[in-house]
C-alpha cells in the first residue's frame, strides 16, 4: 500500500504498462520534456525515451489518426488531449474512423487505441478547459468511457484501458488530480467496466463519477444529519453502463439521483433515468433527479461555483426525491 | 460574375459553363509545374528519366522498368482494371450496386504505384483505388462487396497489406503516417526486417483537408517512412482544382521539408519509377515523399454525379487523347512488342473476369443484422449483449407469429 495523488497513480499505471509491453508508447502535446501540463507523464521520457513517450506536434486530429496506424500496425497508442475543449479537432479521428474499425472491418481489425483526457470544471480556468464531453463519445458505439474517481482507480483502470482491445477513452477528474488515496499496486484489479458502491445506505441512491464522487459523498453525510440513509455508486464506466448495479441498489432504497458535471440535457444522467424507469418503475418512490450542468456552453470561472452541482444541488435534489 | 440571375433553362448547360470559365481564366489556373514523363502521349518512349529534387537533379534511371514482358503486364493491369470499372459501372446502372466510383482516366497513376510498393509495404487507399487493390492481388469482387451494401469493408487488409476504403476524405492519411512510424519502430526492434514504408492515397480535393497537413506535418516531425499519393484528377466532385490550390499540390511538400514531385499521372512507366524511387528513399530512412499525380478523372465521381452540369465536355475531349492506356498500346504496337493476339486474348479474359464479377456479385447475400452486434467491440459489452437479446426475440415473436398465420 502507497498514499499517492490521482495524478501520481496515473504517472505509475503508465509506468506499468510501458513496463509490461514493449508494444505500448505514448503521444501528446508537452508530455515528453515537460511531462504534461498536469504531470501526469512526468519523468516518462527520460525513463523510456523518445519513441516511447512521443511529444507529438500540436495537432488533435494527427494524434489520434497516427495513434490508428500504430494500432493497425500492433501498437498500443496511449494519447493525450491535453483538456478537455482541445478534444473536438480529433472528434472525426475518434468517432468516424477509431470507434469503426473494429464494425467496418467485420470484426477482423481492433484498434486498441487509449485517450486520456483530463475533464471538468472547478480549476478557475479559461473557455475550453473545463468542459465535460463525455456524453459526446458515449453516444458513439465501438467507443469504450471509463473514468476514475480515486488514486486505487486510476492506477488501475489506465492499466486496464491499456490491456482492453477495443479503444477506450479515460476521462480524468482534473480538478482531483492532487487528491491522495491508498493506492494497493499489487491487489488485483476489478472490472473497470462496472461500478462500485462506495457507501451503502437504505433511503435513496446518488449515482455520481468522475470529480463527483467525493461531492455525492459528501452529500450523504449531511443527508445522514437529517435522518436519510443514503447509498453512493461510483459509476466508473461511462460506456458500458452498469446498470446491473444502479438497478439492484435502486430496488432498494426506491430514490435515485444522478450527479455530473455535464449538462443534463442529452446527458448520461438521462439515459440512466430512462433505463432505470424502465427497469425499476414498480420500486421507484419517485421520479429519477438529475443534478448537472444547466444548458449553456461552461460559463466564467467567476461564477463556476454557481453552475457546478454541490453538496447542496444534491441535497435540494434529495428533498425533492423524499417530497415526492 | 451573375450567372445564377440568368434564366439558365434558356441556356445550354455548356454555354453558361464556357462564359464562366472564359471569365475566370487567368485568376484560377495553376502555374505550370515540370512533369516528369517516360512515354508520351503519341506512345513515343523516352529511355531515361531524371527528376530535380530540391534543386539536385536525380537520375531515376535505375528505377525505370521498361522491358516488353513488363510493360505488356502493366498494360494488362490497365486493360483488366478498366474492364472491371466498366462492369461494375453496368452493376450499379443495373441496381445490382449501391454506388460506384469510377476510375476510369486513372489506371495509370494507380498500376504505376501500385505495381512499385514490395509485398512488405502498405497502402492506405481513399475509395477509388481500385486499380492499386488489383495490384496487390486483391481479389477484385470484394471491393464489390462494400458497394452492394454486404460490408463496409470487404477484405482482410493485413493479407495483402492494402487497408480497406476510407470515405471519409483523408482520414487514411494520417492512419498511413501512424503505420510508417510502427514499421520505424519495427525496424528498430529487429533491424534484420525488410526496410517497409506505407503509402497514403488522396486525392486534389482531400488535399484541402486538415487531416492532410497534419499527416504531413508528422511525418515530416518524425521522419515517417511514408509516401504521400496525389491523383490530382483535376476534380473533386464539381469543384476544380484551381479552387483547392493556388500552385501545384507538388510543390506544397517545400514547405514541409519533404520532396514533391510531379509526374505524369497518364504514363504508366513514368509513375512506377518515380513511386519506385520515393518509396525506397522512404524505406532508406531518407523520409517521406510527396508525389502528385496529374491526371483526369474521365468518368463523373460517382455513379450519382452529372459531369455536364458543371465541366465542358471539350476538357473531357481534350483529356482523351492522353489516355493512358491508348499511349500505352501504341508504344506495345510500335515498337513491335505486342501484336493482334495479345489484345485479342485479353479482351477475351477481360470479359471472362467480367462475367465472373457479375456472378460473383449476384451471389453476394445480405448479412443477418444480428450478425454485425459482434462486430461492434471486440470484447464482451453488456449493452450490445441485452439488445441483441431483445432483437433476437423480436425477430423470434414474427416467426412464431407466421407458424400460426
Amino acid at each position: 500500500m502507497a498514499t499517492m495523488t490521482i495524478a501520481r497513480a496515473i504517472n505509475e499505471g503508465l509506468r506499468a504498462s510501458l513496463t509490461n509491453d514493449p508494444k505500448t508508447l505514448l503521444m501528446g502535446e508537452d508530455i515528453g520534456e515537460l511531462g504534461g501540463v498536469y504531470r501526469v507523464t512526468d519523468g516518462l521520457k527520460r525513463d523510456f525515451g523518445a519513441m516511447r513517450v512521443v511529444d507529438s506536434p500540436l495537432a488533435e486530429s494527427g494524434i489520434i489518426g497516427t495513434a490508428i496506424g500504430l494500432a493497425l500496425r500492433g501498437y498500443r497508442p496511449i494519447c493525450e488531449i491535453q483538456f478537455d475543449g482541445f478534444v473536438f479537432p480529433g472528434f472525426n479521428q475518434i468517432t468516424t474512423q477509431l470507434a469503426k474499425l473494429r464494425t467496418r472491418s467485420d470484426g477482423m481489425l481492433s484498434a486498441p487505441v487509449v485517450i486520456r483526457i483530463p475533464y471538468g470544471g472547478g480549476i478557475g480556468s479559461v473557455e475550453h478547459h473545463s468542459e465535460s464531453p463525455e456524453a459526446l463519445f458515449a453516444h458513439t458505439a465501438g467507443l469504450r468511457i471509463i473514468t476514475p474517481s480515486n488514486a486505487q482507480d486510476a492506477y488501475w483502470m489506465i492499466q486496464q484501458a491499456v490491456t482492453c482491445e477495443d479503444p477506450v477513452i479515460v476521462f480524468e477528474p482534473k480538478r482531483r488530480y492532487w487528491l491522495k488515496g491508498e493506492v494497493d499496486t499489487s491487489a488485483p484489479a476489478g472490472d473497470p467496466f462496472s461500478a462500485q458502491i462506495l457507501r451503502r445506505g437504505t433511503d435513496a441512491t446518488i449515482v455520481a463519477y468522475g470529480p463527483l464522487v467525493p461531492v455525492a459523498l459528501a452529500a450523504a453525510t449531511a443527508a445522514e444529519e437529517d435522518g436519510r440513509s443514503v447509498e453512493v455508486i461510483d459509476l466508473r464506466s461511462i460506456s458500458p453502463i452498469d446498470f446491473d448495479t444502479v438497478t439492484e441498489s435502486v430496488t432498494r432504497t426506491g430514490r435515485l439521483i444522478v450527479a455530473h458535471e455535464a449538462p443534463t440535457f442529452g446527458g448520461i444522467g438521462g439515459e440512466i433515468a430512462a433505463r432505470i424507469s424502465e427497469r425499476a418503475f414498480l420500486s421507484l418512490e419517485a421520479p429519477v433527479i438529475r443534478v448537472g450542468g444547466f444548458h449553456m456552453p461552461y460559463p466564467v470561472a467567476r461564477v463556476e461555483e454557481q453552475y457546478l452541482p454541490d453538496i447542496d444541488r444534491i441535497l435540494e435534489a434529495l428533498d425533492r426525491a423524499f417530497a415526492y | 460574375m451573375n450567372s445564377s440571375r440568368l434564366p439558365a433553362a434558356e441556356f445550354e448547360v455548356e454555354e453558361v459553363l464556357r462564359a464562366a470559365h472564359a471569365a475566370e481564366e487567368g485568376s484560377r489556373t495553376e502555374p505550370d509545374l515540370d512533369m516528369l514523363q517516360v512515354l508520351a502521349a503519341d506512345g513515343t518512349m523516352a529511355s531515361g528519366l531524371a527528376a530535380d529534387i530540391a534543386g539536385t537533379t536525380v537520375d531515376l534511371g535505375p528505377y525505370l522498368a521498361q522491358d516488353a514482358d513488363h510493360l505488356r503486364s502493366l498494360y494488362r493491369d490497365m486493360f483488366l482494371i478498366r474492364r472491371f470499372d466498366q462492369e461494375s459501372t453496368a452493376l450499379q446502372r443495373q441496381g445490382q450496386l449501391a454506388l460506384w466510383v469510377p476510375l476510369t482516366g486513372q489506371e495509370a497513376a494507380q498500376i504505376g504505384s501500385g505495381r512499385a510498393l514490395q509485398p512488405q509495404d502498405y497502402a492506405f487507399p481513399t475509395y477509388r483505388e481500385h486499380g492499386v487493390a488489383l495490384t496487390r492481388g486483391v481479389e477484385l469482387s470484394q471491393i464489390l462487396r462494400l458497394f452492394r451494401g454486404v460490408t463496409n469493408g470487404g477484405w482482410d487488409p493485413r493479407e495483402r497489406n492494402f487497408h480497406l476504403y476510407t470515405l471519409v476524405l483523408a482520414a487514411q492519411s494520417l492512419h498511413a503516417v501512424g503505420y510508417a512510424m510502427g514499421l520505424q519502430r519495427d525496424q528498430l526492434a529487429d533491424p534484420s526486417l525488410p526496410p517497409a514504408a506505407s503509402i497514403a492515397y488522396f486525392g486534389d480535393g482531400a488535399s484541402s483537408e486538415g487531416d492532410i497537413h497534419e499527416s504531413m506535418v508528422f511525418a515530416a516531425s518524425f521522419n515517417a517512412p511514408v509516401v504521400f499519393f496525389c491523383q490530382n484528377n483535376q476534380w473533386a466532385i464539381s469543384v476544380p482544382s484551381s479552387v483547392q490550390t493556388r500552385v501545384p499540390l507538388a510543390q506544397r511538400a517545400e514547405g514541409y521539408g519533404f520532396p514533391g514531385i510531379r509526374v505524369d499521372g497518364n504514363d504508366v512507366v513514368a509513375v512506377e519509377a518515380v513511386t519506385r524511387w520515393a518509396l525506397e528513399h522512404a524505406r532508406s530512412g531518407r523520409g517521406p515523399v510527396l508525389i502528385e499525380a496529374y491526371t483526369y478523372r474521365m468518368s463523373a465521381h460517382t455513379t450519382a454525379d452529372d459531369p455536364t452540369k458543371y465541366r465542358l465536355s471539350r476538357d473531357e475531349q481534350e483529356w482523351q487523347p492522353r489516355d493512358p492506356l491508348a499511349r500505352l498500346e501504341a508504344h506495345l504496337r510500335s515498337a513491335g512488342t505486342a501484336d493482334d493476339a495479345f489484345f485479342e486474348e485479353l479482351a477475351a479474359e477481360a470479359r471472362t473476369m467480367a462475367s465472373e464479377l457479375r456472378e460473383a456479385v449476384l451471389s453476394m447475400t445480405a448479412p443477418e443484422l444480428a450478425e454485425r452486434f459482434a462486430t461492434v467491440y471486440a470484447e464482451p459489452h453488456p449493452l450490445v449483449q441485452e439488445e441483441l437479446r431483445f432483437f433476437e426475440q423480436y425477430e423470434a415473436g414474427f416467426a412464431e407469429e407466421g407458424k400460426h398465420a
